[in-house]
């Protein structure tokens, strides 16, 4: 088949220097500088600005995906995303928004990946997690917290960061009652339960106004708390002049830095470890897997609870970025958007699902939109194109197709897990090899 | 000294009586054989045995606990191991990791140790491979560990599927029809196998087998079962030249 291009494919030999060797520091080098001295340049949005933007972005991958030393991939990384990235963000702020934003997702989509790839257990409510923790602090920082009980009054702002872990706490509490009466469901059964699961979450918020308002129903919780700027005298100390809505910003764009760093840490390390493995063969085979001493429960409940945590914190730190959570902001089809972060970046593989969910995030808040602009720009110009058609009507039906096309010629995702890329690609192999005829024969049922 | 004592096991399912108050006593170091004509209760009874079926009636007491009831993790934890008939490896996981699943039991490095990377868990990981490796060595598979299980040809599987068995350290190890589906080459591999398994890692084994050579040649105790009851026991010789065998496998009329 034409879709498949093998491993050594001409591109491949090509690019080769710039991955590895002598050779490769200077391309990154000299792409980080050239990309650098753009932005900062030229902050203005512009289409072209979008691009340098995405080019940057995938700088920070092609560095961790060169064979170059160590110090220097981490080094580059840390000056491009803690340097870089927030001083062109104090000379353009949508562009380290749509950074926050897509750090928000990343965080999501690897705790979702825990349950989904990891353990193969279906969630298609994950966002349920996201909006405890969201509405955990969203209710107890803000006067809401009053209308339940008059007695009561709302948590100073300082208490953000303990909320940020307790947050996570509550995700994985959610996550193990979430857990517990699907135990014995798996694939689609586990799907619809989980679905439902989610909805529930969104409905209760959004009825949950009477007889006691406990979460201001379907008109959401406004002016939620920001945490105190304790850093904002430091910075002015050192002749900065930012403005408070300058230093949220970089304040929430390192906040989450941190939180996808640590949970790509964990991730990690849980995935090489004796409970990854204990998950990964859950997946494969439940009935082998019990069978060398795996408690399936224990094992999946933890799944279910490792997975919901980083959604409950990170549910904390974007309801104080937001200011104002509603339910239709934890609706199913956020769900499915992070689902598809996952199964597009590449089920089960870390580097995959971040690259999947910068790139959806970005494709949503940036490129979608982009197009649409381009096009009506065109349109304006005069280029043939019809009255009638009004291109910020069709971002969903690109996206859409995109998510189809990705399906068809490249199912296992961007940056597949290794492992699983062997797998997909096989019965391709198969149709084309000639079947091993005494293999075959020597393998009955039983 | 008694290692696995099942005692009047029955299990039905439905109408169907599988298993029929079956007792199976199991020596320590001994290679036992159970066999019987197909559906005659032999799988169901490992999986009574194993914990993945409750039995409606009767008792197993394995190492001095009773066992029935119990889960099949905790059972596989109290050291009883078994492989599949139908062969059940983790495909998409390679052969080292097959193994290291199998050491489930015996790792012990606790979540929040997980996360930090103490030194311990690092230790212990770094150990485990080592043990992995020697067991995928013992039954001639090092030199494949990278590979996806399912892309290991038959006869891999097979001794795959007992060395990740292995790796659980266990007292007593079922193996169901380990020769099932080999050619006469990889049977007489696979016998000489479960001959060291006893002889040199002092297991004890039990089999469920069709291949009367092997079963024969190997196993000091046979157990035969038919519709669900065991209808003879003894050693090789006993049951060779017992007419109810014969009729079971053959049909009535056979030893006349």
């Amino acid at each position: 088949m034409a879709t498949t291009t093998p491993p050594s494919s001409a591109w491949e030999r090509l690019t080769e220097p710039l991955r590895s060797g002598p050779t490769a520091y200077g391309f990154l080098g000299l792409y980080a500088a050239v990309c650098t001295w753009l932005l900062l340049t030229n902050p203005r949005t512009s289409l072209g600005t979008d691009i340098v933007f995405v080019l940057f972005l995938l700088l920070v991958l092609f560095t961790f995906r060169s064979r170059v030393a160590r110090p220097f991939k981490i080094g580059l990384a840390a000056a491009l995303l803690g340097i870089v990235l927030p001083i062109f963000g104090t000379l353009n702020p949508f562009y380290i928004d749509v950074a926050t934003q897509a750090g928000i997702f990343v965080t999501l989509a690897l705790g979702l990946n825990v349950v989904v790839g990891f353990a193969g257990l279906l969630d298609l409510g994950y966002v349920a997690f996201f909006a405890v923790g969201a509405y955990l602090w969203g209710i107890l920082s803000t006067p809401q917290l009053t209308e339940i009980n008059p007695a009561w009054s709302p948590v100073p702002p300082i208490m953000f960061y303990p909320f940020v872990l307790l947050g996570l706490v509550a995700g994985g509490v959610f996550g193990v009652l979430l857990g517990l009466p699907v135990l014995r469901l798996r694939g689609d059964y586990l799907a619809i339960v989980t679905l439902g699961f989610g909805e529930v979450i969104r409905v209760l918020a959004n009825n949950l106004d009477k007889p006691v308002n406990i979460t201001n129903g379907s008109q959401g919780i406004r002016e939620i708390a920001r945490p105190p700027l304790i850093f904002a005298e430091p910075l002015r100390g050192l002749g900065l002049r930012f403005d408070d809505q300058q230093l949220y910003q970089q304040f929430f764009y390192f906040a989450v830095l941190l939180v996808v760093l640590l949970t790509m840490i964990v991730v990690s390390r849980l995935k090489s470890s004796r409970i990854g493995r204990a998950w990964e063969a859950i997946r494969e085979d439940e009935t082998a897997a019990i069978a060398q001493g795996i408690p399936l429960v224990r094992m999946k409940l933890l799944a279910f609870a490792v997975g919901a945590s980083f959604a409950g914190a990170m549910g904390v730190i974007f309801a104080s970025k937001q200011l104002f959570i509603n339910p239709p902001t934890f609706d199913l089809l956020r769900s499915i958007n992070i689902l598809a972060m996952v199964i597009l970046g590449g089920m089960g593989s870390i580097p995959g699902v971040v690259l999947g969910a910068v790139f959806v995030t970005l494709l949503n808040l940036q490129i979608l939109p982009r197009t649409a602009t381009v096009l009506r720009e065109a349109q304006d110009a005069g280029f043939p194109i019809p009255e009638t058609f009004d291109p910020t009507q069709y971002q969903r039906l690109l996206f859409g197709l995109l998510l189809i096309l990705m399906m068809i010629f490249r199912p296992e995702g961007i940056l597949p897990d290794e492992r699983r890329s062997e797998e997909l690609h096989e019965a391709q192999q198969a149709q084309q090899e000639e079947p091993p005829p005494e293999e075959a024969a020597a393998t009955p049922a039983g | 000294m008694t290692l696995l004592d099942a005692k009047n096991i029955t299990k039905s399912f439905g109408g169907l009586t599988a298993v029929n108050d079956v007792t199976l006593t199991v020596e320590k170091g001994r290679i036992v054989s159970v066999i019987g004509p197909n559906g005659a209760g032999k799988t169901t009874f490992f999986n009574i045995l194993t914990g993945i079926y409750k039995p409606d009636k009767g008792t197993v007491v394995f190492d001095g606990r009773p066992i029935a009831g119990s889960r099949p993790d905790q059972i596989a934890a109290l050291g009883m191991r078994r492989t599949f008939q139908n062969i059940r490896l983790f495909g998409n996981m390679t052969v080292l990791e097959n193994v290291l699943v199998g050491m489930h039991t015996h790792l012990h490095a606790p979540f929040w140790s997980i996360v930090t990377r103490a030194g311990s868990v690092r230790h212990e990981e770094a150990r485990a491979r080592e043990r992995a490796r020697e067991r995928l060595a013992y039954v001639g598979l090092d030199d494949k560990r990278d590979a996806l299980a399912k892309n290991l040809p038959y006869g891999d599987q097979r001794r795959l599927e007992i060395a990740r068995a292995l790796a659980g350290e266990p007292k007593l190890i079922l193996l169901d029809e380990p020769t099932a589906g080999m050619n006469p080459n990889e049977t007489a591999e696979a016998t000489d196998l479960i001959r060291r398994l006893r002889d040199e890692l002092g297991l004890t084994v039990v089999l469920i087998e069709h291949d009367m050579r092997l079963v024969m040649a190997i196993s000091e105790r046979i157990s035969v079962l038919d519709y669900g009851t065991k209808i003879a026991e003894g050693d090789a010789a006993t049951i060779r030249s017992n007419p109810r065998v014969v009729e079971a496998y053959l049909g009535k009329g056979a030893t006349a």
